[in-house]
């Protein structure tokens, strides 16, 4: 019985102490998870990571939860200082470092983030003067509580959002009912387009070329496009291209022109036939 | 009798008259949406080439030779020309837009007067400097503003016919949102701002390319299959479609294509030697569970999987669910820009969702890099001073004339920008200058 009784207590000891050395070290809930961070990354943990780096005064951009160049730098800068390797990751050790030497307050920085306002969240100065006041109406309901908290997003390096939606548009209208690859393909004929020397040099010329795209003609490019269009899109602007560098496209039972059939095809995908 | 010859002539008359005036209509509605899209496309080229000049001007900021300010003063001059242009189209001749138009006119008048300047001989003064950062920071704001109305343009199916109208009818209180955006664009041009588009150096589009890294035998239709089955992981054949590529294909090509549930693959595989050119997964992708970090390591391997040779990873970007990487080749420590290879991962399993190989097996070759012949002291001297530089690589890179040079490389900051510079590794030139940017604020959450 005592023996049983000693066990118990051996155990139940070794559990706790167990469940001390556990809990001991580890941060409360706000801090990073377990991820090693590195540049291109969005979300949470990269709002503490520009957060905690301007606490340090490393990091003066906006905190915005995309790690682009701006936080690339200042994570390095803070490996210099603190001596540690330099890789402009964020792993364990960096994290722990950080946390170790500065303070994040979640719910302040996330409100900010949530409310639209412009903030920063330098170490040694009083929250209420890093908040600009600004004229109430502005923002608004532009973030909800919902989804992630970045206010930034990535985007190919010369493109902006609204390129990219002007192309989802086009090619929403030209290829809704085509396979996702062929989406790609008729996003990569209007990069191709762009680039070649005998049309427009903009998204904006190539698409609204007149004749040129049977959905800008009949007024189909303003249909509001779906998600798959847009990744397409992305796709296509991040160098897939599917179609082999073709500057034409056509559907066989629907087009019109003769002179198209000149053209030396490269391949078919779905509807459409691809050509040079 | 004389009745039902009256009715006849009625009826016809009438449908006469209908048929008439639905032609009428359509021909009406034809026009339009050309006008329309003339419009249209004045307008987006209008933010886009606003867009590009603030981007320039960042560039001449980082610049330090004067071989490379010219041609990028020209640039500018070309692109406000442009713009002005666009305006020009753009149905605004009822609204004051007058001092965004002498704001580009200024632009275009100070580049062109200090690009046809000998700037070896007179460099650019410190106020002409002064001048280029305050032009930086005013087209950078009517950039903004011009995006925003064309987000809104965009996000709520505008039509540039209605601001016509609006205009026309001095309808001022219907509170026209393309015609508010525009008025708050040229309050705010009392400042200046502006940017550029990034010229991507990482592979290139170029056309007549000849393929020189595809090597081995022409492969047969089945050994296609048998590449295509190992690509996409399945065993079996019976969704697996494989066609070849027609005579207008630069190069010969097996395309796969398979269906399974809601997944589809896509494969065009190189005749010659069976190597993927370009591999496509679309599935639905669930909630992220890895990292982006984690999703570059497994990029890596499947990198190592395909056999290719030592790489590096260059770019990585996180959107949504997905991680997007750009590889380039290594040879001795140098990096190859122009082997460029692009690979995307799913972020909930890791799995291969993309490759694009194209550029690499494009360009790809062993080539003789030679010894480089200034010392990197002498390279950074040839950097603007005002460069903060941070990083530096050796590379390889295809300059403006389309040869490979062997070049320093330099990551570096002005202000809050970064810049990749390349010197020529020869005799100094300055090669290429990019601002690098890669996020912009979030209009909505949509994209």
């Amino acid at each position: 019985m005592i023996i049983k009784r000693s066990i118990f207590y051996t155990a139940l000891s070794v559990l706790l102490a167990g469940g001390l050395v556990i809990a001991f070290p580890s941060e409360p809930a706000d801090a990073f998870s377990n991820q090693v961070i590195q540049q291109g990354a969005v979300g949470d943990d990269v709002i503490e990571l520009q957060a905690r780096l301007q606490y340090l005064g490393f990091y003066n951009g906006e905190i915005d939860g995309v790690f682009g160049w701006g936080t690339y730098w200042a994570l390095r800068n803070f490996q210099y200082e603190f001596g540690m390797e330099i890789d402009g990751l964020a792993g364990q050790t960096t994290k722990q470092k950080l946390v170790n030497a500065t303070k994040y307050d979640e719910g302040f920085v996330k409100e900010q983030i949530r409310k639209g306002r412009d903030f920063s969240y330098y170490g040694g100065v009083p929250k209420e003067q890093q908040v600009k006041k600004q004229p109430q109406k502005q923002q608004g309901n532009q973030q909800q509580a919902e989804g992630p908290s970045n206010t930034a997003v990535n985007v190919p390096n010369g493109f902006s959002q609204n390129d990219i939606q002007l192309m989802a548009n086009a090619v929403y209208g030209e290829a809704r009912g085509e396979p996702y690859v062929g989406q790609v393909a008729v996003a990569a004929v209007i990069l191709n387009r762009v680039n070649s020397s005998t049309f427009p040099n903009t998204v904006a010329g190539v698409i609204f070329e007149p004749r040129a795209f049977t959905a800008v003609a009949d007024g189909q490019i303003w249909l509001t496009p779906n998600e798959t269009a847009k990744r397409a899109v992305m796709d296509a602007i991040n160098g897939w291209d599917p179609s082999s560098e073709a500057i034409y496209y056509f559907n066989p039972d629907t087009a019109t022109s003769g002179w198209i059939w000149s053209r030396p095809q490269i391949k078919k995908i779905g509807k459409h036939i691809f050509a040079k | 009798m004389k009745r039902w010859i009256l009715i006849t002539l009625l009826v016809i008359g009438v449908v006469g008259t209908g048929v008439w005036g639905y032609k009428e209509h359509q021909d009406k509605n034809a026009v339009l949406i050309q006008a329309e899209n003339s419009y249209q496309r004045a307008f987006h080229d209008l933010t886009y080439h606003t867009d590009l000049l603030h981007d320039k001007i960042g560039n001449v900021l980082a610049m330090n030779t004067q071989k490379r300010l010219s041609p990028e003063l020209a640039q500018i001059w070309r692109l406000t020309s442009e713009a002005q242009t666009d305006v020009g189209q753009l149905p605004l001749t009822l609204l004051p837009f007058n001092k965004t138009e002498e704001f580009l006119h200024d632009i275009g008048d100070f580049s062109y007067k200090t690009a046809i300047r000998d700037l070896n001989k007179e460099p650019l003064s410190d106020e002409e400097v002064k001048m280029l950062e305050n032009l930086y920071k005013q087209s950078g704001t009517i950039k903004d503003e011009l995006r925003k109305v064309q987000h809104t343009v965009l996000e709520e199916n505008l039509r540039w016919m209605d601001v016509q109208l609006a205009l026309a009818t001095n309808d001022s209180q219907g509170d026209n949102t393309i015609i508010d955006g525009f008025k708050t664009v040229e309050k705010s041009v009392a400042g200046f701002g502006e940017e550029n588009n990034g010229s991507n150096i990482i592979g290139i589009a170029d056309e007549n390319h000849e393929f020189k890294g595809l090597e081995g035998e022409d492969i047969t239709e089945q050994e296609a299959t048998k590449i295509a089955k190992e690509i996409f992981n399945i065993k079996e054949k019976q969704n697996l479609n494989i066609t070849k590529s027609g005579k207008g294909a630069d190069v010969q090509t097996y395309m796969a294509s398979y269906q399974q549930g809601d997944k589809n693959g896509y494969a065009d595989l190189s005749e010659k030697g069976g190597h993927p050119l370009t591999v496509m997964v679309e599935r639905p992708v669930k909630e992220a569970k890895i990292s982006l970090h984690e999703g570059a390591l497994k990029a890596n391997e499947y990198l190592k999987s395909f056999e290719f040779p030592d790489h590096e990873l260059v770019q990585s970007s996180q959107y949504e669910k997905e991680g997007v990487y750009s590889f380039v080749a290594t040879q001795d420590g140098v990096r190859i820009y122009p082997d460029a290879i692009q690979m995307k991962i799913a972020l909930d399993n890791g799995d291969m969702l993309g490759m694009s190989a194209k550029d690499y097996f494009m360009n790809h070759q062993k080539r003789e890099i030679k010894e480089p012949a200034i010392s990197e002291e002498e390279a950074r001297s040839s950097v603007n001073p005002q460069v903060k530089i941070q990083e530096q690589h050796m590379a390889i890179i295809e300059n403006d004339l389309a040869e490979e040079v062997l070049t320093y490389e330099f990551l570096g900051t002005l202000g809050n920008n970064t810049y990749r510079i390349f010197i020529n590794a020869e005799d100094g030139t300055e090669e290429k200058v990019e601002r690098l940017k890669a996020t912009e604020i979030k209009f909505s959450r949509a994209v």
